[in-house]
């Protein structure tokens, strides 16, 4: 085995992060495999979202150490893949699936886009497989603003995907979605860490629509932190310390209930990656 | 009346004088920049930004026209300032429209001082608002050709990170895009095309080939080039056949423009309901 492939996808070390004199989290170590699936659990307001603007290379650690996949974070990293929470899309915007991939892939880079013809054909096969890969070919030339929310997520998934990046970022990609909806985009994810050991970060504040997938949680509440196997992290010993109120945790079938842990007792954070 | 609208009588004469020639040139140059950058107005919300930044351009011109200097120089200032400070603005759309809204009355009561103390000829202060096809001249050819391919070469450097940043703002801030740093340099390609289309069409149309083209190529394509050649042909139609329309009447381009882009307009979007008729059906 080479070193590349047991490096870890993603690893922090010590790190920390500080606005003025208010500290986020620090001494966060974490080292995520290839393959792993991390649940990023917490209350708004705790970091979840900044941590992923870390990762994205937006925003510097105050302290300790960042590595996505051996190397330091930098904007538009090809090793690095994001999908974000469903979005409402004007339906008369101009721009198919496809592109919508397509973007994902060199979307960021500058200069004049075309190139000689087998370059050309390259990409359109690497954005037709990644959409094969989501089942969005059917629908790959029809407006992005004219799909489902259902659709657009699995866009957004292939989006991500079609670089092959080490780290896939999640950003509440379940949110407003309906049931079946949520099992087809946790498939896809799913499907590919296996089968390309894609490492995952999954940021969410349901963790039942993926918790069989879940190989770790880090649950963070106002600075405070907690990493480990599902079983470990969320029982009602962890979560009250966490919260530092009562906090129960109830496993009813194959679902978790926590109960006493409700956002509005820690601070609003607006979502998505603020500018 | 109506005889004299669509009149085409001399027009072949007049075709044949350089100024109208020159016109013709300024018209299918604009048509080509303007048409370019009109998907990406629309994807982006900027209508009302560039009706601000097109009343900002007559501001500019009729300050320049009152101390006497070059009126081009002084539309061209007046649209860059504006748009770079929408631009700053940023991206939330509600804030920005309301500023806009501010600044554009103050700078249209500005630019109506400016042409009231004017006491020069007044055909060269109505045409700053409804534009002319004789305010074209050779320098004017010059400084349009230098503007556009400027602009072109802008466009080859940054479009796709630019389409990425219209269309899709988050995930593009995500993967690095610079996203407030492209929305000034778009905010500066569209002060610089609607600066050079003042003089042509007129402030207050400039709407017909910044806005118009775009809008219409929206609703026929979802493909970004697709909409992009579509656009280009409009804003050409519209430019190019709007001037040689209104020749022989003698009536402002202005109007034949704005006319065309509508029909256009229409007919797009008669075109996307008669396919969706069809898609549903199938």
């Amino acid at each position: 085995m080479t070193t590349t492939a047991t490096a870890p996808a993603l690893s922090l070390h010590a790190a920390g992060l500080r606005f003025g004199d208010r500290t986020l989290w620090s001494g966060l170590d974490l080292a995520v495999a290839p393959g792993e699936f991390v649940a990023v659990l917490g209350p708004n307001g705790s970091g979840k979202t900044t941590l992923m603007r870390v990762l994205l290379g937006l925003l510097p650690l105050s302290e300790g150490e960042v590595r996505i996949a051996g190397a330091a974070p930098r904007r538009g990293s090809p090793e690095i893949g994001y999908v974000p929470q469903q979005q409402q899309l004007d339906p008369d915007l101009p721009l198919r699936g496809r592109d919508l991939v397509g973007l994902g892939l060199d979307g960021h880079r500058f200069g004049p886009g075309w190139a000689r013809a087998g370059a050309r054909r390259e990409r359109r096969d690497r954005v037709d497989r990644a959409l094969a890969a989501v089942g969005g070919t059917r629908y790959a030339d029809a407006p992005v603003g004219r799909l489902s929310g259902g659709e657009q997520q699995r866009l957004r998934v292939a989006q991500a995907l079609v670089g092959d990046p080490a780290l896939l970022l999640c950003d509440e990609p379940l949110l407003s979605l309906d049931l079946s909806h949520q099992r087809t985009v946790t498939r896809l994810i799913d499907e590919r860490r296996r089968s390309a050991g894609t490492a995952v970060l999954f940021v969410t504040h349901e963790i039942n629509p993926v918790l069989p997938l879940v190989d770790r949680v880090l649950y963070l509440v106002d600075g405070r932190f907690r990493i480990g196997p599902t079983e470990q992290v969320m029982t009602s010993e962890v979560l009250s310390e966490l919260y530092r109120t009562e906090v129960d945790v109830l496993r009813v079938r194959d679902r978790l209930v926590v109960v006493g842990a409700e956002d509005a007792e820690v601070h609003p954070e607006h979502g998505g990656i603020p500018v | 009346m109506i005889d004299r609208l669509f009149s085409l009588d001399g027009t072949l004469e007049l075709l044949a004088e350089p100024f109208v020639q020159n016109a013709l040139i300024a018209c299918a140059v604009l048509g080509l920049v303007a048409g370019l950058l009109t998907p990406l107005v629309v994807s982006r919300g900027m209508a009302f930004a560039v009706h601000g930044t097109a009343e900002l351009a007559f501001t500019g011109g009729a300050a320049a026209l009152l101390v006497g200097l070059e009126v081009g120089l002084g539309s061209v200032v007046g649209a860059v300032v504006a748009a770079t400070v929408f631009g700053v603005l940023g991206l939330r759309r509600r804030e920005r429209d309301s500023v806009i809204g501010v600044l554009l009355a103050f700078g249209l009561g500005l630019g109506v001082l400016f042409l009231a103390l004017y006491e020069g000829r007044s055909a060269n202060r109505f045409g700053l608002l409804t534009g002319s096809i004789v305010a074209v001249d050779g320098t004017n050819l010059q400084v349009l050709g230098v503007v556009a391919v400027l602009v072109l070469l802008a466009l080859l450097v940054v479009y796709r990170p630019l389409l990425f940043a219209s269309t899709d703002p988050d995930v593009a801030l995500a993967r690095g895009v610079p996203v407030r740093s492209l929305s000034l340099v778009f905010a500066v390609l569209i002060g610089l095309v609607t600066a050079l289309a003042v003089p042509i069409v007129g402030a207050i149309l400039v709407l017909a080939v910044m806005i118009v083209p775009g809008a219409a190529a929206n609703r026929v394509t979802a493909d970004p080039v697709r909409a992009t050649i579509v656009a280009v042909v409009i804003a050409e139609v519209s430019l190019v056949g709007g001037t040689i329309l209104s020749l022989a009447p003698g009536l402002p381009v202005s109007a034949y423009v704005a006319t065309i882009g509508f029909v256009a307009y229409l007919l797009c979007r008669l075109v996307a309901r008669l396919r969706g008729r069809s898609v549903a059906r199938a």
